[in-house]
Parts: C-alpha cells; sequence; structure tokens
C-alpha cells in the first residue's frame, strides 16, 4: 500500500477499510480495478455506515461509530478516495480532485447552513443501493452469517438484576460440550451400505477356492450332486433289528453273556482301532510302497541270480577286476579325504591278508588243487592253475615288509602282481598323470595333435607290456584309457627322444605347429601302412587336422592384428605357394620354416588369403606323396579326399574371417586417440569375441545345410553280418549315396549375416504364425502338438485319457445351481473366506488355467 | 515223420460274442507309426470340417401365441416343461419334447412383464402392466376358469420378477425392489436407492440372499436381503437390460447392455469388469447361463442369439433364422443341451446348445471318436486353415454389413485416439483399457 499518495495520518477510523485494503492480492492488482466498481463500493459502505446510526452502535465498530459521531466523514471519503485509486493513470484523479472539491464545498456550505439553525440535526441515512447487507428497514444484517456467542447476550445482564440466576445456569450450560450432530440421512446410509458391502464381499469371498478348483479342473461332471445308491452299513441294518422269537432272544443272551459285540458284529474293538488307525489313503500308499520294494527286490535277486550263473571265466575275471579297481579308486579317494580312515582301513586289510596267510588256503592241499595235481600232468590248463595257485601261495608266503603308510597300496592283499598302474598313480603322478603336472610342459593342443601318432606307435609300446594288460584294457573305463593313452605317449615321445630319428620329428612337429598342420613322420606313416589299421584309425588324423586347421586360423589372426601397418607385397606371398606346390612333396618342413619366415612381412588380410592356400597345396602334395607310398588303399583313399574336402572349406572360411578383420583394430586405431570410453568398451568386453562367435555360428548353420550323404547300406546283407563284422567297402562304396552338391548360399558373399532357407512357403500357409495366448514360450506350444493323442499312438487307456472331454453333463438331468452339499468334504474347508486381494490375483490366474 | 505247423491258439484272436470288437493286436513302436502331428493335423482338419458340416442348431418352433414373446421361465423340476408370457396378457405352458402348447392362460392386460416359477415347481408367478402380481397353479384345474391362486394388486407397474432359490419369498421391482413374503399382500421391504424405473431383478441362486437389478438411469445395483439394504451401484456408459448370475460361480454376473456389448462382473470389484463380451451389432436384449456355469447365451435386437464362453470376449456361435425377429428372451434349458429364445414375431424356438452335436444315445465308439476329435479341434485350433473354418459362420447380410461397419468405426476411434496422444503432451491423454472405458463411477 505504499504505492498510494502519503495519507493525513493513521487514524481511529481507518479499520475496516484496512480490512478491505488487506484483502487486495496488491497494488497492481488495486491499479487493475476499475474506478466504477471502487465508488460503488465505496458508496456503498458509506451508506452502510452512515445508515447504522447510533443503532448499530454495538453491532459496528466503536471506532466506525466513534468516526461518524465526530462527523468527519468527508475526511473518510478523502482517505478513500486516496487510498483506492492507487497509481492509477494521472488524468482520472486529477479530474475527480476537480469534482470533489466542488463537492466538498457544497456540503460546506449546507453545514454552515444547518448550523446557523443551531441545533445539530442529524443526517438521515441516504440510500443509494440496493444491498443485502441493508435490510429495507435499517437493520443491518451484517452479523448474520457469524456465530451468536452467549457470553455477549449475558453482557447486559447486570450483576445484581433478577436475571442472575438464569446467567448462572447459562454459564453451566456453557461448561458443557455440545453433542454432535447426527449424520444427514444419506451420509447415514452410505455407512450402512459400505459396512454391508464389505460384509458380504466377504460372504460371498468364501467360495473362492472352489471357483477356481472348477475353473482348473481337467473334467467336470454334472450334475454335481451325483445320487449314489447308497449301501446301508450292515451295522445299521443289524441296530435296526430287534430279536423277538425265543429262539432269536436265547441267541441273544448267550451273546450278551460271552460278551460278544453285537451292535458291531463284524469287527472287534481292536480291529475297529487299528482300522481307524490307518485310513484308506495311506493304506493304499503303504501298499504301493510295499509293493515297490518287492519289485526292486525280485529284480535284484533275478540279475543276482543271472550273474551268478554265467560261466565265463572271462566274464568272472573281469568282474574280480573291476571290483578290485573300483576298491582302489575307492581307497584313493579316501586316502585324499581322510588319511586317517584309508589307514585303518590299511591295516584291516593287512589283517585279512594275515588271515589268508595262516588259513594255508593256497596250499594245493584241497580237494580242487588234488583233482587238478591228478590231471595235470596231461593237462595244459590245469598245470598251469596249479601254477597259478602256487605262486600266489609264494606271494603269500613272503615275509611282511613293514613299510610306511603312504607306500602300503602295494600289500593290499588281492593286488595281482600285474597291476603295475597301482604303484605309479599315487606316486609318480607327476610322471605319469599329464594333467597333474604342475605346468604343463608342452601346450594343451598337443594331446589332440599327438593323438594319431600315439595310435600309430601303440603296438609297439604294448610290446612291453604283458598280456594281462592287453587284456585288462578291453574293459577299462574311459577316463583310465585316457590316463593310459597319456602315459604311453609320454613312454613314446621319450623313446623317440632317445632314437635317432627322434630330434628330426620333434623339428617337424615343432615347426609344423604354427602352420598347424600335423604332418606324419614318415616312420609313423609307414609303420600304419605295414601294420594295416583299421580304417577308423586311418579316419582319424584329417579330424585332427580339421582342427589344426581352425586353430592356426586364430593364431593367424593374432598375428594379422599386431602387423596391421605391415607392407603388404604379393609377390612374397605367392612365393611360398610355388614353393609348396613343388617342394612340399619332399620337404614340408622346409616350405612351413619358409612361409613362417616371410610372414611377418605380409599385411593381415593378405597374409590371410595367401596362407592357408599354402597350407593347402602342402596337404595336398604330401597326400600325393603318401598316395605314392601307399600304393591301392581305398579306404586311406577316401579319407585323404575328406580330409581334402574339409581343408577346402577351412580356406574358404579362413579367407572370409580375414576380409573382414581388418576394419576393428584400424577403427580402434582411430578412436583410441579421442575418447577413452571406447576403449574402455573394448576393455570390458576383451573377453567375448562377438565376431568370432558369429563367424563360428555361420559356420555352422552352413555346415548344417549342407546335404549329408545318406547311407543305404545294409550290413549283413549279402554276405555275413554280426558285432565286429564291418560291410565291405565295396558295399559301402556302392550305397552311400553322395548328394548333389547344394545351390551356392544367399548369403555367401555377406561376411555378416546369416540367411536361413529353410522356411517353406507353401507350409508356412499351413503353420502358426504367432504364439497363441496361454502359452509362454514357443517351445510349449510345439510341445503341446508334437505329442499325439490318437489311437494310433497310445494305449487305449492313455488315449481314454488324452480325450476326455472337460464338462460332461447327463441327458434329461437337471443340473442345480452349486451350493454348499456339493463340495466334497475334502474341498470344505476352503469354504472359509479368503483376502481379497489374494482372490483377485487368483482370479487372473484362473482365467489362464482356464 | 512229423510235419510242423504254424499253429495258434483262438482264444488269442476269436471274439467270444460277435458283438465284442476285434481284437487288433498293436505294436506302438513309434517308428512304425511315423508322421504323427501331420496326421493328426489331417484329422483335426476333417473333423472341423464334418462339425461345420454336421452344424444344424435349429430344432424346432413352438407357435402359438397371438402376440411377442416377452417373457419366459423354466420349471424347476421339469426339463419338458416351458412357460412363456406375450405382449397380450397371455401366459402359454409349453411341453417341450411333444412341442406343444398344454395350457393357456389369459393371465394380465397388457404385456406380462415377468414371470417366474417358484423353487418346488407348483406353482408360478406373473407380472403384467395392470399393476397387479398373480399366483398361479401350475396344474390345470380340472374343470371351469382358470384363476389365480392369489393376486396382490400394487400402485406402480411392475416391470420384473424374480423367486427366492429356496425360501417363499419372491421380488418384483418397477420403481423399486419389493420383496414380498409369498403369504403377504403387502412387501417385506422395499429397496429403492435414486428414483429410476428398474427393469430386472435376479436372485443369486447360490448366496441366496443376494439380489442384483438394473435401472433405466444405467446402473447395476445389488441388494442384500438379509439386511435389507442396497450394497453398491456401478454405473455404465448405456442402460444395462438384464442380468443373470452364474449359477457356479457365487460372485460372477452377466449384465447385457444396450451398447451391444455384455459385461461380466466380480462382484467384489465391480471398478471394472472381468470381461467384455462383443459381439453382437445391436442392444443386448437378454442373458441366460448354462447350468454348467461355462457359458452363457444372449439374445440381441439384431435378431441374433450368440453363446459366448465366460472366459473369452467373442462369441463361439451364433444363431438365426430368417423369420426370427427382435429377440427379447432367452433360456438355457436345465440339462444345458439346449437354448430357448422367444422373439417378437410370436414363435418360442429351440436349439441345441452345441451346434453339431449328435442326439439321442451314442454308442461308445461314436463317443470315442466325438471326444478325439473334439480333443484334435482344441490341439488345433491355432493353426490358420483350421481356425479359418472353424470361425466361419454365414450371417444375414445387416448383421454382416453391421459388422463392417462397426469395425471401421472402432478403427477409426482407435486411430484417433492414437493421433491425439501422439500429438499431445505425453500423459496426458492416458491409455484406458477396454474394461474400464465403460464403467462411469461406481457409487458406494
Amino acid at each position: 500500500m505504499g504505492t498510494g499518495p502519503a495519507r493525513p495520518g493513521a487514524e481511529p477510523g481507518t479499520g475496516p477499510h484496512r480490512e478491505n485494503r488487506g484483502a487486495c492480492p496488491g497494488p497492481a492488482a488495486t491499479a487493475t480495478v476499475t474506478s466504477r466498481g471502487e465508488q460503488y463500493d465505496a458508496a456503498r459502505r458509506f451508506v452502510a455506515r452512515s445508515a447504522c446510526g447510533a443503532m448499530a452502535e454495538e453491532w459496528l465498530g466503536t471506532e466506525v461509530a466513534a468516526g461518524s459521531e465526530s462527523g468527519d466523514g468527508e475526511e473518510e471519503e478523502e482517505e478513500e478516495e486516496e487510498d483506492e485509486p492507487g497509481p492509477g493513470p494521472v488524468t482520472a484523479p486529477a479530474l475527480r480532485q476537480g469534482q470533489e472539491e466542488g463537492e466538498r464545498r457544497h456540503r460546506r456550505l449546507l453545514e454552515a447552513i444547518s448550523s446557523l439553525s443551531g441545533r445539530k440535526r442529524r443526517r438521515l441515512a441516504e440510500r443509494t443501493e440496493a444491498s443485502a447487507q441493508v435490510s429495507e428497514f435499517n437493520v443491518s444484517t451484517k452479523g448474520a452469517g457469524e456465530k451468536l456467542v452467549l457470553s455477549e447476550l449475558l453482557q447486559p445482564i447486570r450483576p445484581k438484576s433478577a436475571l442472575s440466576g438464569v446467567k448462572k445456569e447459562l454459564t453451566r450450560v456453557k461448561q458443557k460440550a455440545a453433542v454432535e450432530l447426527p449424520l444427514s440421512k444419506e451420509e447415514a446410509k452410505r455407512v450402512v451400505r459400505e459396512a454391508a458391502y464389505v460384509t458380504t464381499s466377504k460372504d460371498v469371498g468364501k467360495w473362492q477356492q472352489v471357483v477356481l478348483q472348477n475353473r482348473r479342473a481337467e473334467q467336470l461332471v454334472f450334475p454335481l450332486k451325483q445320487d449314489i445308491a447308497t449301501v446301508v452299513p450292515l451295522e445299521q441294518a443289524v441296530s435296526a433289528w430287534k430279536a423277538r422269537t425265543p429262539l432269536e432272544q436265547e441267541i441273544f443272551g448267550l451273546l450278551h453273556k460271552t460278551k460278544q459285540p453285537i451292535t458291531d458284529p463284524l469287527l472287534m474293538p481292536e480291529e475297529a482301532a487299528s482300522l481307524q488307525a490307518m485310513s484308506l489313503e495311506e493304506a493304499r500308499q503303504r501298499r504301493a510302497e510295499l509293493q515297490k520294494a518287492r519289485v526292486v527286490q525280485s529284480y535284484y535277486e533275478a540279475k543276482a541270480r543271472r550273474e551268478k550263473k554265467i560261466k565265463s571265466k572271462k566274464y568272472h575275471r573281469m568282474l574280480k577286476k573291476s571290483r578290485r579297481r573300483k576298491a582302489l579308486k575307492e581307497f584313493e579317494l579316501l586316502q585324499k579325504s581322510d588319511p586317517e580312515a584309508a589307514l585303518a582301513r590299511l591295516e584291516e586289510l593287512e589283517q585279512l591278508r594275515m588271515q589268508e596267510r595262516m588259513s594255508l588256503k593256497h596250499q594245493n592241499k584241497g580237494k580242487w588243487a588234488c583233482s587238478r595235481a591228478i590231471i595235470a600232468k596231461y593237462d595244459l590248463e590245469a598245470r598251469k592253475a596249479m601254477q597259478e595257485q602256487l605262486a600266489k601261495n609264494k606271494e603269500l608266503m613272503q615275509k611282511v615288509r613293514v613299510e610306511l603308510p603312504e607306500e602300503k597300496p602295494d600289500d593290499v592283499p588281492e593286488e595281482d602282481l600285474m597291476s603295475v598302474t597301482i604303484p605309479t598313480i599315487p606316486m609318480g603322478t607327476s610322471r605319469a598323470n599329464p594333467w597333474l603336472l604342475g605346468k604343463p610342459s608342452s601346450p594343451a593342443k598337443e594331446p589332440e595333435a599327438q593323438e594319431g601318432q600315439g595310435d600309430v606307435l601303440e603296438p609297439g609300446a604294448a610290446e612291453s607290456k604283458e598280456e594281462m594288460e592287453e587284456e585288462e584294457e578291453e574293459e577299462m573305463s574311459e577316463e583310465e584309457a585316457l590316463l593310459q593313452d597319456f602315459a604311453q605317449k609320454r613312454h613314446v615321445r621319450q623313446q623317440r627322444a632317445g632314437s635317432p630319428e627322434g630330434p628330426g620329428a620333434d623339428a617337424t612337429e615343432a615347426v609344423s605347429e604354427p602352420l598347424g598342420d600335423i604332418p606324419v613322420p614318415p616312420v609313423c606313416a609307414e609303420a600304419e601302412a605295414s601294420t594295416g589299421i583299421e580304417p577308423s584309425a586311418g579316419i582319424e588324423p584329417p579330424a585332427g587336422a580339421q582342427e589344426g586347421v581352425l586353430l592356426w586360423q586364430q593364431l593367424g589372426r593374432a598375428r594379422t592384428m599386431e602387423d596391421v601397418e605391415a607392407l603388404a607385397s604379393e609377390e612374397h606371398v605367392e612365393e611360398p605357394v610355388a614353393t609348396g606346390a613343388e617342394t612340399g612333396a619332399r620337404q614340408p618342413v622346409a616350405t612351413g620354416a619358409e612361409t613362417g619366415a616371410r610372414q611377418p612381412v605380409a599385411t593381415g588380410a593378405e597374409a590371410g588369403a595367401q596362407q592357408p592356400v599354402a597350407a593347402e597345396a602342402e596337404t595336398g602334395a604330401r597326400r600325393q606323396q603318401e598316395e605314392g607310398r601307399a600304393g591301392a588303399r581305398p579306404a586311406k583313399k577316401a579319407a585323404a579326399q575328406k580330409k581334402q574336402l574339409i581343408s577346402l572349406q577351412a580356406v574358404l572360411e579362413g579367407r572370409a574371417q580375414e576380409a573382414q578383420c581388418p576394419s576393428l583394430p584400424v577403427l580402434l586405431e582411430e578412436e583410441e586417440g579421442g575418447i577413452d570410453q571406447r576403449g574402455v568398451i573394448t576393455e570390458a568386453f576383451a573377453g567375448d569375441d562377438v565376431v568370432a562367435d558369429f563367424r563360428r555360428e555361420k559356420h555352422k548353420a552352413e555346415q548344417d545345410a549342407k546335404p549329408q550323404p545318406v547311407n543305404l547300406v545294409l550290413p549283413g546283407w549279402g554276405e555275413w553280418g554280426g558285432s565286429g563284422l564291418k560291410p565291405s567297402t565295396r558295399k559301402i562304396k556302392r550305397f552311400l549315396l553322395k548328394p548333389s552338391p547344394a545351390p551356392p548360399r544367399k548369403d555367401q558373399h555377406l561376411p555378416h549375416v546369416i540367411m536361413s532357407e529353410k522356411r517353406n512357403i507353401y507350409a508356412a500357409a499351413h503353420q502358426v504364425s504367432e504364439l497363441p495366448f496361454p502359452f509362454e514360450r514357443h517351445q510349449q506350444f510345439e510341445q503341446s502338438i508334437r505329442a499325439p493323442v490318437g489311437a494310433t499312438w497310445n494305449t487305449q487307456r492313455a488315449f481314454q485319457k488324452l480325450t476326455a472331454p472337460r464338462v460332461i453333463t447327463r441327458s434329461g438331468h437337471i443340473i442345480q445351481p452349486i451350493s454348499a452339499e456339493d463340495i466334497p468334504t475334502a474341498a470344505r474347508p476352503a469354504l472359509e473366506p479368503v483376502p481379497g486381494q489374494g482372490a483377485q490375483r487368483g482370479w487372473r490366474r484362473g482365467r489362464m488355467g482356464l | 515223420m512229423r510235419v510242423k505247423v504254424l499253429s495258434r491258439n483262438p482264444d488269442d484272436y476269436v471274439r467270444e460274442t460277435k458283438l465284442d470288437l476285434q481284437r487288433v493286436p498293436r505294436n506302438y513302436d513309434p517308428a512304425l507309426h511315423p508322421f504323427e502331428v501331420p496326421r493328426e493335423y489331417v484329422r483335426a482338419l476333417n473333423a472341423t470340417k464334418l462339425e461345420r458340416v454336421f452344424a444344424k442348431p435349429f430344432l424346432g418352433s413352438l407357435d402359438g401365441h397371438r402376440d411377442g414373446v416377452n417373457c419366459m421361465a423354466k420349471h424347476p423340476k421339469s426339463l419338458s416343461t416351458v412357460l412363456s408370457g406375450a405382449c397380450d396378457g397371455e401366459v402359454k405352458i409349453w411341453n417341450l419334447t411333444k412341442r406343444q402348447c398344454i395350457r393357456t392362460i389369459q393371465a394380465h392386460e397388457g404385456f406380462v412383464r415377468g414371470i417366474c416359477a417358484r423353487f418346488c415347481g407348483t406353482s408360478f408367478f406373473t407380472v403384467g402392466d395392470d399393476k397387479t402380481v398373480k399366483q398361479w397353479k401350475m396344474e390345470s384345474p380340472e374343470y371351469g376358469e382358470e384363476e389365480p391362486i392369489h393376486t396382490i394388486l400394487g400402485k406402480t407397474v411392475y416391470t420384473g420378477i424374480d423367486h427366492h432359490w429356496k425360501e417363499a419369498v419372491f421380488a418384483t421391482c418397477g420403481q423399486q425392489v419389493d420383496i414380498w413374503d409369498e403369504q403377504r399382500t403387502s412387501p417385506m421391504c422395499s429397496l429403492t436407492w435414486g428414483f429410476d424405473s428398474i427393469s430386472s431383478v435376479k436372485f443369486n441362486p447360490i448366496e441366496t440372499y443376494l439380489l442384483g437389478s438394473c435401472a433405466s438411469d444405467r446402473n447395476i445395483v445389488l441388494y442384500d436381503m438379509r439386511k435389507s439394504t442396497p450394497l453398491k451401484k456401478v454405473i455404465l456408459n448405456m442402460r444395462t437390460n438384464t442380468l443373470c448370475w452364474n449359477p457356479m460361480e457365487a460372485f460372477i454376473f452377466t449384465a447385457a447392455n444396450e451398447d451391444y456389448n455384455l459385461y461380466t462382473f466380480d462382484m467384489r470389484f465391480l471398478e471394472s469388469p472381468v470381461m467384455v463380451h462383443m459381439d453382437h451389432v445391436s442392444a443386448v436384449l437378454d442373458v441366460d447361463y448354462s447350468p454348467t456355469g461355462k457359458e452363457f447365451v444372449s439374445a440381441s435386437f439384431d435378431k441374433s442369439i450368440r453363446i459366448f464362453p465366460v472366459d473369452k470376449g467373442h462369441s463361439r456361435e451364433v444363431y438365426h433364422t430368417k423369420r426370427m425377429q427382435h429377440v427379447i428372451t432367452v433360456k438355457w434349458t436345465s440339462d444345458s443341451k439346449y437354448i430357448l429364445c422367444g422373439s417378437d414375431e410370436m414363435n418360442i424356438r429351440l436349439w441345441k446348445a452345441n451346434a453339431s452335436e449328435k442326439l439321442g444315445v451314442l454308442a461308445p465308439r461314436e463317443k470315442a471318436a466325438m471326444n478325439y476329435n473334439q480333443k484334435l479341434k482344441e490341439k488345433f485350433q491355432y493353426h490358420p486353415k483350421i481356425r479359418r473354418i472353424a470361425q466361419h459362420r454365414h450371417l444375414p447380410k445387416s448383421i454382416f454389413c453391421q459388422i463392417k461397419e462397426q469395425r471401421i468405426m472402432r478403427e477409426a476411434r482407435r486411430r484417433k485416439e492414437l493421433n491425439r496422444r501422439k500429438h499431445s503432451k505425453p500423459g496426458s491423454v492416458p491409455l484406458v483399457s477396454e474394461r474400464k472405458k465403460h464403467i462411469v463411477a461406481v457409487v458406494k
């Protein structure tokens, strides 16, 4: 309000105006109020004030009354004028001031005239405007909205008047708190409705479980209340019956005397108790369990009987050995996990051995031994058996060395002398088992690479072993075979190291390793040829070779990454191809070395493109060489051809990968200078090689899409068949149909794309294009389609079960609405109310299940 | 010399009687029965085609009324009896097996607005435009005129009536819902909430103290008879004509609305219906549940009736005939095999609830084949070729065109909303689900 002109001074009569001002939102707002509105407001207020007169003194503020009495209405008027227009346009107030000047003068004149009369006349209130505040009887209704306060009413009563008693009463009443107003009718009804709704919906909610069960039910049979032909229990029938004839009475008298159960004649009390103890369900379950146990037992018995009947010595030997091995393994495990227990067990074994020794069981004194002794003269086998027995005896009679617990495995009584592996495994782990070496001296791929050689040289190595060992080998478990294999390989390697041609072979290996192709040393090849190994052994190397190619690809790529900036000279690269082709036949090692030496100079892409070619040429050359040496060996040839196929593929693959590779590192180099984030990301994802993964995937897709040869070979047709017999190569050649090569793939030249050509548009019209509603994954849907329901594929019973209808109704039967009696007693507790939220969710779920 | 011949035990292959099935030794080795999915697919296709071939749902019509049929009631104890009330105040009782009228009563002057049978089946009640409630005996009198047992004269017109499922209590509706004791001439209690004419009132068949009503001011009101108070009110976009409670699920009811849709509500959660069933192309006038509670049938002003599964938004079946006009009332018989509908052109029609079902006794093999076919249809129902055949229905041109038109309209509305959403401030045009769209308010 500071914006208005300076006021003549704070007057007591400004109370109501101040209120008015306070109601104004601010100076700006006051400025925008139209002047007419203000005038109206001011006039109204003025009239009201003057109209009140003395009579209104009590109701209006005393200040206002005082103001009006003193008669300086004009000043107030002025003040209002000053206050309310605010900082409005200059012209309007100026004009108005002029008018007011005249008015004031006029009023003064009137006053002067009136004062002349000597009597101060009261000015009559002048009503200029219709107002709610003013009634037509000059009574202000200003306080209409306000509450009547009791104290105000009491004020005028003087303390000594006759009404003092009333006043007291009233003051006492004032102390008491008023009773709250009752709710309106509408409100009250609403509250009742709400409460009723809550309780009713809770009531209804008790059906929730039943409803859900019915919705999920596999089959519903209506009417729910099946009228089952009720069989009256015998007890009831009996209890209803009474003895009438004398004979009956006599009999009953006797029964009573002996305290026979009459009312429940079928069951003794104990029986009844036992019946109660086990419900039908439980009994059924128990019976099922027992049945199962019996079945299992009989099965084991039958098995044991069968095994016992087996007469094969070999089988029993194997059995014994396997048992022994198992025991050993267990013992080893025990030794590792709980050495104390192992020690205890050792001692136990020692005890057993002692007993054996004392019993002299192997002294050729038994019945069997005697009989053998007679026959031994003529029968070689019997003699052998006797000798064995004697050997055993001798062994048992040997003095026992006292040993450290670690070396005690030697003393296991059942152990034979020939089981060489036993001491070697616990003691010489570092030597026998390459897996247990602290740091493998050879790279991980070494075993793979040498597998072929190991196989080749096996016969030589096997010579040093005993016959029994071979026998044992047949029924070895896989892991053991592997271990044995490793051991053999190690052995071979050692041998080779010792042999004169060893260094040469090693050199080949060393040099050829980066190339990835395993050159079979000539010696080995010859050995292979001479021994004439079965085709499976012959086919094995190509697989190794393929793997080798893949391995080499990895290596090659790594190198190209390093030498991105290196110069590229195609002449350099082409040269090795020539050399490879020419000289490869004689000295693959040399070519390998040569290419290896020249490679670092080549760029990534070109080197990658050319290297495999070199390798391929090399392999081809070697193949020729081998062919020349081996002469007519169709199987071998086939294998070699296959090898060529694969390597060609590998070559193609290699080219594709190298073509796309360089882009990655180049980009990286550019970015590295600027933003670090890229680097961070690459660092974070250094482990997962997405590009390589994709390449692998594509390769796989290509392989899968390739047409597979059809094998129509019927073993045993036109020749002898059986286990261990293979169909002849001629037959295989004839009946192994090679498909014509597939048309070129559409994504052949698109390195980043795999295009599947599996979709058949003719079939697509019959196929479901999007996953139907209740299923969440397409596998679920497929599964639902895959399982046939027809009687062609299912037994009668399964068929009936699978095709059972969801709802069964009986014609001519009225289906009544569900009621509490229809619900089986087992589900009755479900009729308890459930919380609302769960119920809501339940409905959703239920609908899904429908 | 001994000659070895093949010999078999006849017990293994000879039937005991000629009625027995031939024993066929089977080898279930899957290798011997390849292509199980394609073969079953073909079987499913054939089954679906056959179903369409055999879909002849119309059984017959009951004619005899001299005005449009306005209401029907099932006999609670007899499957073959059905009652119907016409617009000229005539009530007829029909025998369905003979397909003939067994009794005719001139019950009211003006419309028979509502009809319901007592739970015991000994008598039935009618209300009419002449402001009376009348109770009639189910059996015809031996001689003389038909006279009602009781007649109650009311002050206002009654528009509907329903009987309690277990007690001697019935409810009428008009300006308010009145609950009557059979023995008294004044209502036990009157339930009101607002002032509008109530078109239908229905007792809950399971929790029998519950009532549902629908009024012409677009609302559905639930009442509790025990506390004699209304419970809750839902206001929909348009007027609900009638409602029906699910006879197997106590808290579920379905309302037939003027806006061509049906709404299935869970009475505990009235804020949104659990399912909106839309397929009709005109106002839905009546609805009735199958006694199994799995499906319901609806009658519409568009001259067709449709069968909806409770949990599906669209109908599985539509019935129409050339002569059937606006269907006013529909009932599903108590054995859940047949549907009855009464229409404007004075006929009551009898339909099979399952269009292609073979009536009569089925041989076990027939039954097995039927079950198998049903299963196959279910299994391959999502395959496009099969779905196309299974869903194909021939429709009268008017309905067909209207469906098309409405699809276009719906699409346009959807597109408009989409555009509006796209071009206004994100969040200012909220996504309202179809279920919520039709509910105006829930009043406590």
